[in-house]
Order: C-alpha cells, then sequence, then structure tokens
C-alpha cells in the first residue's frame, strides 16, 4: 500500500472535523474521497500533507510515518497536494511557479520536468512569460496541477480540481485525471462533483460529518442507492 | 548651485532611508509584521562598527562588516524569540512586541554605552569640490548614493534569479501555497530578517559617517521616517522602498532648505498623509482586494 491513513482524528479548536477516518490507497489507483460541502474532504488532505496535525492514529507513506512531519518535508517525500482554490503565486510568472514545484528537487531535474509539463498543458508553455494570475480559472487549474508535477509526486493529492470551472473545461481537467493515471501516477482526488469522480476512480470512499459511511469501486458507488439519492441527483 | 547641492544631500539623505526602507518592506511583504525594532538595529550598527574602528582599531570597511555581521545575528535571534512564537497571534500582538523589542535594544544600548551622545569617526572622510569651489559634495555621500544603488541591484537580482529569492517571493504570497511547494517557511522569514538587518548595519554606518553623533536613540527617527518611505512607496514593494526613499530624502532636505527647518520632520508627515489620501496602496504599491 502507498497512503495508509489510519483512525484519524483532526479538530478546529473544539470543532471535531474528522472522526476516527481510516482508508488506503494502492500504487497506480485513483481513489476518491466524495461527500457533501464539509464533510471534511479537504480537511483529510490538509492534513495527510502536514498542513493540520491529525490528536490520534498514524498515516503512513510508503511505510514510513508522515503523521507528525512539517508539510514542507512531506513534499520531499513523494506526496505533493494541488489546494483546493488552486492557490498559484498570482504575482510570480507561469514558469517561476512551475520552478516552485519543484523545490525540494535536484537542479538538474528542472529542465526535463519542465519539458514534461509544457508537453501535458501546452497552454502553460504559450503563456510561460505571464504572470499566473492573469490566467483563466482553468489554466490556473492547469499550472497547479502542473506545478505539483514538478516535484515528481508518488502520489498526487487533487483537492477539488473541477470547482469553479465550466463544464468544458471540467472535462478536460478529467482527462488530464485519466492520462497521468495511465501514466502511472497514483492519484487521491476530492471532489464534490460525484458523478465525475466516481467515474474516473477505481474505488471510492464516502464520507459525512467527518466519518467514513461508505466505501467500494468506483462503479458500485455509482450504482449504490444511498450515493444516487444523496450525491448524484437521484 | 545652491538649488543642486541641497539636491545632492537630499539624494544622500533619501539613500539612507531607502536602505533602511528595504528592511522595513521586506519583512513585512513576508511576515506581515512592522518590524518598529528595525530603527534600532540601525543604532546597534552603528555602535559595532564604532567599537570595531575605536577600541579594536579595525579600518573603516571591515568594521562595516563586523557591524552587518552582529546585526545578522540580532535580526535572526529577535525575529526566532520575539516574532515567531506569535506568528498565529493577533497583529496588535506582534505591533507591541515590536515596540517592547525596540525599547529593549535602546535601553541595552544606554547600560552598555550610556546616554550621552558620542562622536562617530566617518568611515569615509573628505569633499569633493567641484565648478572652483562653488559645489562641495562630501565623499560620504558618494558612497551613500552609491551603496543605495548597489543594494538595490542586487536585491532585484536576489529576488527575481535565485532560487532562495523566489522562494520568499512565494511565501509573501501564499505561505501555505509555499509549504506545499516544500519551502521552509520558517527558514525563509529568517533570512528575510538576517537581510534587512545587515542593510540596517550598513545604513547604520553611513547616518554616523554623514551625521557623525551616535547614542542609543539615534535609530528611532530614521527609522519612522524609513517607515514611512516605505509606506510612501508602496509597503511590500522593493522598488517602491527606493523611490519612497529617495523622495523622502529630497522633500526634507528640500524643506529644510527652503522652507523651514523646525517644520521639516512636519512636511515630510504631512506629504505621506496626502499621498496615502490619494494612492492608499502607497506610489508603488499594488491594491490587492481580499478574496473572500
Amino acid at each position: 500500500m502507498l497512503l495508509e491513513v489510519e483512525h484519524i482524528n483532526v479538530y478546529y479548536g473544539a470543532i471535531h472535523a474528522i472522526k476516527d477516518v481510516s482508508f488506503s490507497v494502492n500504487e497506480g489507483e485513483i481513489v476518491t474521497l466524495i461527500g457533501a460541502n464539509g464533510a471534511g474532504k479537504s480537511t483529510t488532505l490538509d492534513t495527510i500533507a502536514g498542513l493540520l496535525r491529525s490528536k490520534t492514529g498514524d498515516i503512513r507513506f510508503n511505510g514510513q510515518s508522515v503523521a507528525h512531519m512539517p508539510a514542507h518535508k512531506v513534499v520531499a517525500e513523494g506526496l505533493a497536494l494541488v489546494p483546493e482554490g488552486r492557490r498559484v503565486f498570482a504575482q510570480m510568472t507561469v514558469e517561476e511557479n512551475l520552478e516552485m514545484g519543484a523545490f525540494t528537487q535536484a537542479a538538474s531535474t528542472v529542465e526535463p520536468n519542465l519539458k514534461r509539463v509544457y508537453e501535458q498543458f501546452p497552454r502553460l508553455e504559450e503563456r510561460k512569460n505571464q504572470t499566473a494570475g492573469t490566467l483563466s480559472g482553468g489554466e490556473q487549474q492547469m499550472l497547479a496541477m502542473g506545478r505539483a508535477l514538478m516535484s515528481q509526486p508518488k502520489l498526487l493529492m487533487l483537492d477539488e480540481p473541477s470547482m469553479g470551472l465550466a463544464p468544458i473545461l471540467v472535462e478536460q481537467i478529467f482527462d488530464i485525471i485519466r492520462q497521468l493515471h495511465e501514466a502511472g501516477t497514483t492519484i487521491l482526488l476530492v471532489e464534490q462533483n460525484a458523478q465525475m469522480a466516481l467515474s474516473v476512480a477505481d474505488r471510492a470512499y464516502v464520507l459525512e460529518t467527518g466519518r467514513v459511511t461508505l466505501s467500494g469501486t468506483g462503479s458500485e458507488l455509482a450504482r449504490s442507492d444511498e450515493v444516487r439519492k444523496a450525491y448524484l441527483g437521484g | 548651485m545652491e538649488f543642486l547641492s541641497y539636491l545632492i544631500s537630499g539624494i544622500s539623505l533619501g539613500s539612507v532611508y531607502a536602505i533602511i526602507a528595504l528592511g522595513y518592506t521586506m519583512v513585512y511583504g513576508i511576515a506581515k509584521m512592522l518590524n518598529f525594532a528595525h530603527g534600532d538595529v540601525i543604532m546597534v550598527g552603528g555602535y559595532m562598527s564604532f567599537v570595531a574602528m575605536s577600541a579594536l582599531h579595525l579600518p573603516g570597511w571591515v568594521s562595516v562588516l563586523a557591524g552587518m555581521a552582529v546585526c545578522t545575528v540580532l535580526g535572526i535571534v529577535i525575529e526566532a524569540l520575539a516574532y515567531r512564537p506569535l506568528r498565529s497571534a493577533p497583529s496588535l500582538a506582534v505591533l507591541i512586541t515590536a515596540i517592547g523589542v525596540s525599547y529593549l535594544l535602546q535601553n541595552s544600548a544606554q547600560l552598555i554605552w550610556g546616554a550621552n551622545p558620542i562622536s562617530y569617526p566617518p568611515v569615509v572622510s573628505g569633499t569633493l569640490h567641484l565648478f572652483g569651489g562653488q559645489l562641495s559634495i562630501s565623499y560620504v555621500s558618494l558612497v551613500t548614493v552609491a551603496a543605495c544603488i548597489l543594494i538595490m541591484l542586487a536585491l532585484t537580482a536576489f529576488t527575481s534569479k535565485t532560487k532562495m529569492g523566489k522562494a520568499m517571493r512565494a511565501c509573501s504570497e501564499d505561505k501555505g501555497a509555499a509549504q506545499l511547494m516544500g519551502i521552509n517557511v520558517n527558514r525563509t522569514i529568517s533570512l528575510t530578517f538576517a537581510i534587512g538587518s545587515a542593510l540596517a548595519a550598513v545604513a547604520g554606518v553611513l547616518l554616523c559617517s554623514s551625521y557623525p553623533t551616535l547614542m542609543p536613540t539615534t535609530g528611532s527617527m530614521p527609522g519612522i521616517k524609513a517607515f514611512t518611505a516605505a509606506v510612501f512607496g508602496g509597503i511590500g514593494s522593493i522598488p517602491g522602498a527606493f523611490l519612497g526613499g529617495l523622495l523622502l530624502g529630497i522633500i526634507e532636505s528640500m524643506a529644510k532648505a527652503y522652507l523651514s527647518t523646525q517644520l521639516s520632520n512636519s512636511i515630510v508627515f504631512a506629504v505621506l498623509i496626502i499621498v496615502l489620501l490619494v494612492r492608499p496602496a502607497g506610489l508603488m504599491g499594488k491594491y490587492v482586494p481580499e478574496k473572500v
């Protein structure tokens, strides 16, 4: 198993946001966490990335515990998070943003990885000298994903990559997720767009108010009555 | 010719303000705090170079380096002990702490060197006479302006070309996202304090060489004015600090020459108020709306 999350409990002050959540991701899989707004999906990813701390349990990546590692060290282990809302560095150029993604990597990897990212996202190469703040929402999402790929992650975590995007761009982003998966990247995907997420996922977990309430393969959950009623509109 | 001489002394004074303002603006840009102890680091730089020259008999340029080394360490220590524990505290708590650190430095200097002004041996002396003696420019002024331009160019190159410089800009935009890139935010903030404090030491030496008295409160007025310069130019912006510092120095020098020596400070601050009324983000500052 590439990632094992075991019995984590996360609090925001007095609010118990994540209640005894456990799940795992195998190498080469796309696993998705779905659930309503406020179910704790982003909190879970932020905790794995080291931005938040769990009071209990453990998070193991590649057999090693990352539960107490500061966020800036987690990246170097091969775990990259594309945060909710993209959070590109708006006043820096597209290429500088990508260079920041490679911060933990040896200088010699930057050129070949830049080339790979530009092949994957030709639009970014066209705009490499523009500041990231001038990009459209879809382009910013591509930049945020490209930036994370610059660290050559073993596991790519995507937090709401389709948020705020037009339907045609949502399709594009999910095409890219499929391509990355085919190229061998392991992906942990958090989405409110449950239909799209379940269509690409090998396995899925449903989060409800901080707890895992259901799990199964993507197609199992897409057929399940409970999921259809709650998240797929009947 | 008189005008030219006032202009040159204004540019020289403004260069000192600009060097100090760079420290304010870089620290604000990354830590989002006003380090009101910054002015007193100037004073420490002055005393340290004084000790190096008069007690240890080191040459001028070595004492500048000694002052820079001590202030660099001082900046890192102040940040680690006083400000880092308050990283997620309300900004008012940080501001009051900064004022506390400022008094701590002033009073420590008073304990060590006493409250009386001492006369500072200029690091650079001599005067350049031009136009048959009609225009005199001290070498200190020339060195000050040259140092300011050099520092400005070096900092611009650092923030736009080097990995650590870019990381600094990334941290000042979004600390969370910077951490996700693998950037150690605490170390980057520490580096910013180190650079700002080393520059404060340079400013201290240049200031004391132009106005050769030194006492524990020497840094406060230039510190406040450099802070004004940083806000004037647009706080957080490096070229803004440069422009704000120069303009402030020129305005002060002109006000002293043509309006009133006593009122020169009031005029400087009045200009700040007017600029902020017209352009709240400062001359080169960008108004960035808060995202909700």
